[in-house]
C-alpha cells in the first residue's frame, strides 16, 4: 500500500526527473574538467607511440645499421629499407621509408630495433594534405629525430628498466 | 480501394544510430517493423586471412582492431589460444595484469555502450559523464601500453612490459594555475596502480550517478521496458552470450564456469536479469561495471604485493630484455630469430574463449608447426547477436529499432572482422 502511495506521488511530482536534474544542476556549478586543447594538453606517457623518428649517436652518426629487423617484424609492411656498404666499411641504409598511411602504430619496430634507431615519439600533431605527404623518407625521419632528441632520450631512459 | 504496400526503408550504413556501418533494410507497415534484414560486410578487413600470413606475434595488434572498444579482451583470446598450442602458462603476475586490464576494458566498453545507448534513446548527459570516466581509464591504457586504444600489450607468454611506477601528470598552463594542476595531479602522484586504486574508489559513485539519471527515469523506462524480450530458451537457441544471455536470466559466464587465468581466485558475482528485455540487459551491464570494479580492486591489491616477471623466461617464445640482448650473443640471436622468423608453434589446434564485454569471444587456431597459423577463426559474439535482429525487432516500432541496436552493443569491427 505504502509503495502504491509513493508511486502515485512519484508519478505526479516527477521525483526521479527532479533528482536527475538536480544532479546535472550540481555539475553545472562544479569545477569543469575540460582540457582546452591546444593551449592545454592532457598528460602524456613516456611510452606513447606517435610519429616515428630515426635517431643519431651523440657524434652525429646515424644509429641505423640496416639490419632490417623492423622491416621484417612490421605487420603492416609499412617499412622499406635498402642498404649499401659505405667507403669506411660500415653498413648503412640508403633508403629508409615508412608509409605512415600503412603503419598501425603497434611499436614493434621500436621493440625489434637492436640499436634503438627507430623510435616512436610523443609527437601526434602532424598531418599530410595529400597521401604522399605521409610517406616519410629517411631524411624526414632523421629530421624528426634531431628535433626531438632530448625528449626521445628522456622517454627511453624513463622506460629503460621495463624493457 | 487504394493499394497499400509495405514501405522498405534503408537504415544506415551512414545513420548515426547505426553504430558504425550497419546497413539495415527494414520493411515497415506504417511505423511497425515487419522484417529487419541486417547487411554486414562494410567493414570487412579479412583479419582471419591476414593472420595466415603473419607470424604469431604480428597478429596481436590486429586483434585490437576487431572489437575496437574492447581491445585487450580480443588480444587476450588470441594469446590464450597461442599459449594453449605452445603449452605454456604465463607468470602469475602477468595473469593478474591481464585480468585487471580485461576488467578495465570491460568498464571502458560498458561506458561507451551506456553513453551511446542513452544518446540513441535521447539522453545526452550520460554520454558526457561516461566519457569523463573513460578518459581516466584511457590514461591508464596510455601509461601502461603507450596507446589509448590499440594497445598491442598482451604477448604469447605474458604481457609486454610491467606496469610503470609513475603516472603521467598535468602540466601548468595559461588555463590552469599551479593550484589547479596540483589538485588534478593529486591522484597521479603514485604509480599506475595507485591511480587505478583511486579510480576504483571513485567509480561506484559515478555508476550511482548514471543510475540516478537513467534507472528510474520514466522516459528511459518507456523506451526500454518490454522491448525485444528474449526468453531464456530462445536466447540459448540464438547463440547469445554475455550480457545478452544473462539479461534473459541464464546464469552463464565463462569467468565463472570455465575460469581462465586467475578468475577462480577472485571474488565476484554475475548479475542476471529476469525479463530478458532491454531494460534488464541495461541493469545487467550496470551491475557488471560494479563487479568489474571489484575485480580490478582485488587485482590491484595483489599486484601491489607481488612483484615479479610479467613474461615467460623462454627466449624461444618471448624476446630477452634489452640489456641481455645487448650484452649476450646468444640472446641477440634469439632476438633476431624472434623478430624475423617468429616462434614456431607445435602442430595442433586450439580454441580459447574469453568472457568479452559483449559475450563469448573465441579464437580457434590451427597450426601446422610453422611460424604462422595455418588457419584462424574468430568467434565474434556480436555476429550472433546481430543475427537475432530480425526476431528482436519484428512487431516493434521503428523507434525501437534504435533501442534494440543499443542493447545488442554491436561493434562492426568484430562482426565484419
Amino acid at each position: 500500500m505504502l509503495s502504491r502511495i509513493k508511486h502515485f506521488f512519484d508519478t505526479f511530482l516527477l521525483t526521479e526527473l527532479v533528482r536527475g536534474m538536480s544532479m546535472t544542476g550540481r555539475y553545472f556549478f562544479a569545477r569543469k574538467i575540460t582540457v582546452q586543447y591546444p593551449e592545454e594538453r592532457a598528460p602524456q606517457s613516456p611510452r606513447f607511440r606517435g610519429l616515428h623518428a630515426q635517431r643519431r649517436y651523440p657524434n652525429g652518426e646515424e644509429r641505423c645499421i640496416a639490419c632490417k629487423l623492423c622491416e621484417a617484424v612490421c605487420p603492416a609492411l609499412a617499412i622499406q629499407i635498402e642498404s649499401e656498404q659505405r667507403a669506411d666499411g660500415t653498413r648503412r641504409t640508403t633508403r629508409y621509408d615508412i608509409d605512415l598511411t600503412k603503419c598501425i602504430f603497434c611499436g614493434f619496430c621500436e621493440e625489434a630495433c637492436p640499436v634503438d634507431a627507430i623510435v616512436e615519439t610523443r609527437v601526434y600533431e602532424y598531418h599530410g594534405e595529400k597521401r604522399g605527404d605521409l610517406y616519410y623518407t629517411k631524411e624526414m625521419l632523421l629530421a624528426v629525430g634531431d628535433k626531438y632528441e632530448a625528449q626521445i632520450a628522456q622517454d627511453r631512459a624513463a622506460d629503460a628498466r621495463y624493457r | 480501394m487504394a493499394e497499400i504496400r509495405n514501405y522498405t526503408l534503408n537504415f544506415g550504413p551512414q545513420h548515426p544510430a547505426a553504430h558504425g556501418v550497419l546497413r539495415l533494410v527494414l520493411e515497415l507497415d506504417g511505423e511497425v517493423v515487419e522484417r529487419a534484414d541486417p547487411h554486414i560486410g562494410l567493414l570487412h578487413r579479412a583479419t582471419e586471412k591476414l593472420a595466415e600470413h603473419k607470424t604469431f606475434l604480428q597478429s596481436v595488434p590486429y586483434m585490437d582492431r576487431l572489437d575496437y572498444v574492447s581491445m585487450m579482451c580480443n588480444e587476450h583470446a588470441y594469446v590464450m589460444a597461442t599459449e594453449k598450442l605452445l603449452g605454456i602458462t604465463p607468470p602469475l603476475r602477468a595473469q593478474y595484469i591481464r585480468v585487471m586490464f580485461d576488467e578495465i576494458t570491460r568498464i571502458l566498453n560498458h561506458l561507451l555502450w551506456l553513453g551511446a545507448h542513452a544518446l540513441d534513446v535521447g539522453a545526452m548527459t550520460v554520454f558526457l559523464y561516461a566519457f569523463r570516466e573513460r578518459e581516466d581509464l584511457m590514461d591508464v591504457y596510455e601509461a601502461v601500453t603507450g596507446a589509448r586504444l590499440h594497445a598491442a600489450y598482451y604477448r604469447p607468454g605474458g604481457v609486454y612490459r610491467d606496469l610503470p611506477d609513475r603516472m603521467p601528470q598535468y602540466q601548468p598552463n595559461k588555463f590552469k594555475s599551479e593550484a589547479d594542476v596540483k589538485r588534478l595531479n593529486e591522484a597521479r602522484q603514485g604509480s599506475v596502480l595507485d591511480f587505478i586504486e583511486d579510480f576504483t574508489n571513485r567509480f561506484p559513485a559515478y555508476v550511482d550517478e548514471y543510475e540516478t539519471l537513467l534507472t528510474d527515469n520514466r522516459i528511459w523506462k518507456q523506451r526500454l521496458v518490454d522491448i525485444a524480450v528474449v526468453s531464456p530458451e530462445r536466447a540459448k537457441a540464438l547463440g547469445f552470450t554475455g550480457p545478452m544471455l544473462r539479461g534473459s536470466g541464464v546464469v552463464w559466464d565463462l569467468r565463472k564456469h570455465q575460469p581462465y587465468e586467475v578468475y577462480d581466485q577472485i571474488e565476484f558475482d554475475i548479475p542476471v536479469g529476469r525479463n530478458g528485455d532491454c531494460y534488464d540487459r541495461y541493469l545487467v551491464r550496470i551491475e557488471e561495471m560494479r563487479q568489474s570494479n571489484r575485480i580490478i580492486r582485488q587485482c590491484v591489491d595483489w599486484l601491489k604485493k607481488n612483484p615479479g616477471p610479467v613474461i615467460v623466461d623462454n627466449h624461444k617464445i618471448a624476446p630477452p630484455s634489452r640489456e641481455q640482448m645487448k650484452s649476450n650473443m646468444e640472446e641477440l640471436i634469439h632476438h633476431f630469430k624472434l623478430f624475423t622468423e617468429g616462434m614456431h608453434v607445435p602442430e595442433g589446434e586450439a580454441y580459447a574463449a574469453v568472457e568479452h564485454p559483449k559475450g563469448e569471444f573465441g579464437i580457434y587456431l590451427v597450426s601446422d608447426g610453422a611460424n604462422k597459423p595455418y588457419r584462424m577463426k574468430i568467434r565474434a559474439p556480436g555476429f550472433a547477436h546481430l543475427s537475432a535482429m530480425d526476431e528482436l525487432v519484428r512487431g516493434h516500432m521503428l523507434a525501437d529499432v534504435v533501442a534494440v541496436m543499443g542493447t545488442l552493443d554491436v561493434v562492426f569491427g568484430e562482426i565484419d572482422r
